[in-house]
Order: structure tokens, then sequence, then C-alpha cells
């Protein structure tokens, strides 16, 4: 599928270009490099974008309402995990950080299972049907070592497979996020390392995580393969994931891609942008919309309708609401997972203090009402 | 039945605000923001840094008004590199700044351990003297705000194990300001571990003024004869709830709150279980090598022909603090400390 050009080469970090294939009104500016995707994938992958968005939204409301804790919106960045959702596969491995949604769903991690996590069960990172996913990770850019020995695991085993893994732009200031990028180098292992870089550390902008010209040109330093891609561009974060796949596949990885976005919301719930971006750069960014950006692309070439999305959205809405509250009826925690999780085997010391607690919790409920 | 502990008055403190001129009703982060304003006016080495505590002036408002007051180059945005932060510091310092810098939670402070097991806390020890590391470094820590994963641990024991550290824990806003005044004022490295939930559940008046809390120097809270209760940090309100169910039941507390952890007060710890003859230590932390076995300890060797009951634990369990819909499992309720109480009183 690779044509005799390399993306990875055209666009070298070196060269300083963003790539992008359409414009911020959802003209095509770049032909050459459009993606090969069928029209049912692409809108595909458009209403899952959708439904990713439509999902985000209302997790912030519950959040707002109370019925969910801390939690993390999407809400601007959809694109990214939009593009990977639509080719990673079945039996591709997903180390997420905590920002994206979209891939999450396209593994077969279910909304309810997020949702039960954002109120504060662990049993929303067992999840049932996805697989080679592991759990949202919360130490910044920890989690990217573990994809890289996950490649080295995939090399060794000689399996058809890649990883997938995320991080942030301030999350690029992390000695982990270094070590990752120059293990799988010399390893050179099929891992796809993708920074989101959505301009803020919650509230420290990229400017003060580095002084690089971009983040992609970390990857030179590193021996391995670079892009800058414009993160709300689908198609060029579709093209892009998809010459990287077979670039891993054929040994040709690692490859490190920054998606340039903005977080459109909030760092999480529990963060007040307003105390360090202008409503003007807010606005800026609006206009560069990755869902809107497709949509009128997609509505260019008659695939999709203002009207076919006023009609699917509050189906999506409803879908949303009827896993959340499965969700919220997922009743009390026992306490036996307080402790069973922890070791193979429970110690005899930690069996005894589950002992004692139970004496405890039989005392209160005959002296507390 | 036991009686609701809910709605009386809850002795904050043991101070006179006689002894000062000015007072200002003050919580925990307000406390903490005037000793970094008071200690950045009279002290030019005081460099302030760490993720967000520049602009947006830290995730909890630790920080709030400082750059604008002092400039951004004494306080400031770092990179996000808790082990850059930690490391940084330590070069500032022994180049005679005092930087007193912030892990923005407790749980991410680990990348930084390197820096401080191998630098901060053996710089003075290798150097035979010659150079020295005076740094505070600042974290929320602690439970019992529904929070994410890492978001909830206590790890004093963890510090307290590193020979080289100080590591102070406040209860109120007059402590807070007080010890990390004498904080930044010392010439060693500090872990200044800050309750986060009790940040802004508690207001009490706050001297206006400078003023400083030793280090290493436990408080005496509560006198009482039957048993002695050693807490620190959100702990402490949590005793002060399980005294009232004692009172009630007939049964006299002494309240110790530690306030540091390292350098630990044997003598406070000592005197008390001499006249008690029991001891119970309240945290929040794993049991296992934790701050309850070091203090049980100590009343063992200092006051064993005292004891009429073996020294107990009440504490988090070995586990990973669960996610807030399983996290009260986990933590020490008044009544899991009144239950213990009257356990050890009736032994």
């Amino acid at each position: 599928m690779i044509k005799n050009k390399i993306l990875f080469d055209q666009y070298n970090p070196l060269n300083k270009t963003m790539f992008r294939i359409i414009d911020d009104a959802g003209k095509v500016v770049n032909k050459e490099w459009l993606p090969e995707i069928g029209d049912e994938a692409l809108l595909k992958a458009y209403k899952d974008m959708l439904f990713a968005r439509v999902a985000d939204l209302q997790t912030v409301s519950y959040q707002r309402q109370g019925r969910i804790y801390t939690y993390p919106p999407n809400y601007g960045q959809e694109a990214i995990a939009g593009a990977t959702g639509a080719l990673i596969g079945d039996n591709d491995w997903l180390v997420p950080a905590f920002r994206e949604m979209g891939a999450m769903l396209a593994k077969g991690v279910t909304l309810k299972e997020l949702f039960l996590y954002f109120m504060g069960y662990e049993d929303g990172s067992k999840f049932q049907k996805a697989k080679f996913t592991l759990p949202i990770s919360v130490p910044i850019a920890s989690q990217i070592l573990h994809a890289a020995g996950i490649g080295y695991a995939i090399k060794y085993n000689k399996e058809d497979k890649v990883v997938f893994t995320f991080v942030g732009d301030g999350g690029t200031s992390q000695g982990d996020f270094h070590e990752a990028i120059n293990f799988a180098g010399v390893w050179k292992v099929p891992v796809i390392f993708i920074i989101q870089n959505n301009q803020y550390g919650i509230s420290t902008p990229t400017r003060l995580q580095t002084a690089s010209e971009s983040l992609a040109i970390k990857s030179v330093a590193y021996g391995v393969k670079g892009i800058q891609v414009d993160g709300n561009d689908f198609l060029a974060m579709y093209r892009t994931i998809q010459e990287s796949v077979e670039l891993c596949k054929k040994g040709e990885g690692p490859v490190l891609i920054e998606a340039v976005t903005y977080r459109k919301g909030a760092h999480t719930t529990s963060d007040d942008p307003t105390k360090y971006r202008t409503k003007e750069e807010e606005l800026l960014w609006d206009g560069k919309d990755p869902l809107n950006r497709l949509k009128s692309y997609l509505i260019d070439k008659k695939l999709w309708s203002n009207e076919a999305e006023e009609k699917i959205v509050p189906q999506y809405k409803e879908e949303v609401d009827r896993q959340f509250i499965e969700a919220e009826n997922w009743g009390a925690y026992p306490k036996e997972d307080v402790f069973k999780y922890l070791y193979a085997d429970m110690p005899d010391d930690l069996k005894e203090q589950e002992r004692q607690y139970d004496r405890f919790l039989q005392w209160k409920a005959t002296k507390v009402k | 039945m036991i009686a609701s502990y809910s709605g009386k008055p809850l002795r904050l403190s043991n101070y006179s605000t006689k002894e000062f001129t000015g007072m200002k009703i003050m919580n925990m982060v307000n406390a903490i923001n005037d000793a970094l304003d008071i200690k950045l006016s009279d002290d030019k080495n005081v460099i302030v840094y760490g993720e967000d505590v520049g602009v947006e002036g830290g995730v909890f408002r630790a920080t709030e008004g400082l750059q604008l007051k002092h400039g951004a180059d004494r306080v400031f945005d770092s990179p996000l590199a808790e082990s850059g932060i930690v490391g940084t510091a330590i070069g500032m310092a022994v180049a005679g700044l005092r930087p007193v810098v912030e892990m923005q939670f407790c749980g991410f402070v680990y990348p930084a351990f390197n820096q401080i097991i191998s630098h901060a806390s053996r710089i003075r020890n290798r150097s035979r003297g010659n150079f020295e590391t005076p740094m505070v470094i600042r974290m929320p820590y602690g439970g019992g705000i529904n929070a994410l994963e890492h978001h909830s641990e206590s790890m004093e024991a963890i510090f307290g194990h590193i020979p080289g550290l100080k590591v102070v824990v406040p209860s109120t806003p007059h402590d807070a300001k007080g010890l990390l005044i004498s904080a930044i004022e010392s010439n060693d490295t500090i872990l200044f571990m800050e309750p986060k939930r009790i940040y802004r559940a508690i207001k009490q008046e706050v001297a206006e003024e400078k003023y400083s809390i030793p280090l290493g120097k436990a408080n005496v809270l509560t006198q009482g004869k039957d048993v002695t209760v050693v807490a620190f940090g959100a702990m402490v309100r949590e005793v002060q709830k399980a005294m009232i169910m004692a009172k009630e039941a007939g049964i006299s507390v002494e309240l110790i709150d530690l306030r540091s952890i390292y350098p630990i007060d044997r003598e406070t710890i000592a005197k008390s279980v001499k006249k008690t003859g029991r001891i119970i230590t309240v945290t929040e932390g794993p049991r296992s090598f934790g701050l309850g076995s070091e203090i049980s300890q100590i009343a063992i060797e200092e006051a064993f022909l005292s004891l009429e009951a073996p020294p107990s634990r009440v504490s988090g369990f070995d586990v990973i603090v669960p996610l807030p819909k399983g996290e009260h499992h986990y933590m020490q309720d008044p009544y899991k400390i009144f239950y213990e109480i009257e356990r050890i009183v009736k032994f």
C-alpha cells in the first residue's frame, strides 16, 4: 500500500513542515497523500468520532451533576484517537494514557466500563471484551515504557502486531518519555508513539516544556522515524498511522508522531482554563475543530449531511445515557475487592488484616445506627 | 448505641492567640501561601517552582498570587518532570539558593525518588559537610477526597526511612505556617507533606506575622490519663472525633500530634506512655513497616514497664488505596479509632 515515497521521509521533522491533508474548512490541500480509505470506512470513522464526542460532553455534564468524580475531557482531540481507532486491530496493543476515549472504544472497551472507572470502581478497568488493552494510566509518560516492552515481546514472538501508546506534550518532559523512545529505537520494535500535543500540560504551555522547535524533532536524536501531523485533520492522522503500522510490521519501527491539537475542554473537571488561556485563543482553535473539518469534507463528498447528524445525535445521547445508568446501578463495592487483587496468593498477614476488619465491621453493625 | 460525634466543636489547637499581634482567619492553603509569601519577602534566596505553580498558582492554589508579587524568576512553572524538579533544586541548593518545590500530588513523587534518595539526603554526608541542600519538597498527600488513582497515598514511612531527610506533616493552618517557615529556614532537606483532605476543611485564626514552630517536636493537643493516641496530619481530626465518643464512654485520651515524622519526638511519646500505660497510633499509610510500628517500638523501649496493653496500630491495610467507591473501607473513620481505644483500654 505504501507508495514509492515514504511520508516519514518527506515530512522528516528536520524539514519543519507539519503534515496535513485538509484545511480548516475541510478542503483537500494535499491530494498527493490522501489515504486509501473506502467511503464506508470513512463514514464509520466519523460516526465513531461523533459518538465519542457526544459521550465525552455528556460525561462532563454527569460530572457537573455530581454523578462521577474527576474526568479528563477529550473535547477537541477526537481525530487522534479516532484515526487510531479506525486502524487499530483487535490483536494490536493499546497502552493508553487517559485522554484516548475513541481508541479505547474501538478496542472494545465499553462506555459503561469507562463510566465505572470514573465513578470510582476499579472494575471499570477490568475490560470484558477489549483484548490487549491496558488500563488508563495516570502517572505522566510512565506507561509508554511498557509499550516499548510489549514491542519487544511482539518482536521476540514474531507476532504480526503493533503497539499504540499515547503521551501528552507535558509528558515529553519526563525522563520516562526519553527512555521509552530510546529503548524502542535501540530494539527496533513495532511501537507507534503518539504525542497528543494539545498545547497545555494543565496550565503550562508547550513552550515552557521544551526549547525544541517541535516535539516530533525529538525523534531525530533517538534515531527513530518522526513526523509532526495536524492532529485535528483526521485524514492526515489516518494516513500517518496507516504508514506507521506498515513500517512497524516491516520491522522499520518504532515511529514517533506528534499530533498537533487543542484541548478545548479543561485538563480535568477540577481545572479552570480561564486562569491560563485567552478567549481569543480558544476561538482560533474552534475554527480548526476536527469534527467540523471532517464533516465538511464528508458533506462535500455527499457522504454526510447536517440532517443526518441531527437525526443520529439523539440516538447517541440515548445510548450514552443507557450505559451510564447501567454503570450507576453497579452496586456496592465488595469489601473483599479491597484485598484480593494485590497478590496471586494472599499473604497470611493480609488475611489477618481482613479478619480484623471483619471483626470491626461486626462491632460497628451492632453499635452504630 | 454510640452517640454521634458530629456537630460538636473540636479543639483546633492549643496555642494562645494572645501571643500574636494580628490574626486572620485562614485555611491550610492560605497558611501555606502566607508562609511562602513571608519567606519570599524576607530571603531573596528562596525560589518556588513546580508544575503549574506559577501562572495558575498551583492546582490547589497554594502558590496563588506569588508569581505576580515576587516575579517569574522566583516563582515559576517547571517542565513536567518530578525528577527534573528535585534534581535541579539540589543544584540550586548547593549553589546557595533555598528552593521550595512542589510535587503536584504525593503519588507523582516517585520519578524524583532517585534524586531524593541518591542525592538530596546524602550530599552533606558525601561531601563531609562541604555542601548542603537546604530545600523543601512540598506535596499534598493522603486520601479521603474521592480522587483518581495515585492521588491518595500516605508515604510518610517511606520518606522517614531515608537517612538524611526530615519529614514534616502539619495538622492545622496554624501549624502549617509555622512549620513551613521552619522548614524553609532549615539547612536540611525537608519533605513537607500536606494533608490535602483538610486543605480547606479547617479554618482558624492564624497570626499574620512571621512565627515558627520547631521541627522535631510533637504537640500534646489534649492531656489525658487512660491511653495515648499518636496521630498526625488529617488523622488528628479523626482522633478528635473519636475522643468525643471516648469521653462519653468515660475514657480519658491523651492526644499527641506528631508534627514531625523525622526527627521523631521520642521524649514526648515516652513521657505520655509512662503516664497512660497504653498507646495507639493512627496513620493513613499501609500498616507494615509504617509509623505505627516505629512509634510502638519507641513506647516499648522507653516505657516497657509502664505498659498495660500491647501498643496498637490503627492504620491502612497493606493494599493500594481503593478508588472512591471502595475508599471508605481503607480510611480510618472515628468509629474504627474509638473501637481500638475501647479495646485497648479494656485489654
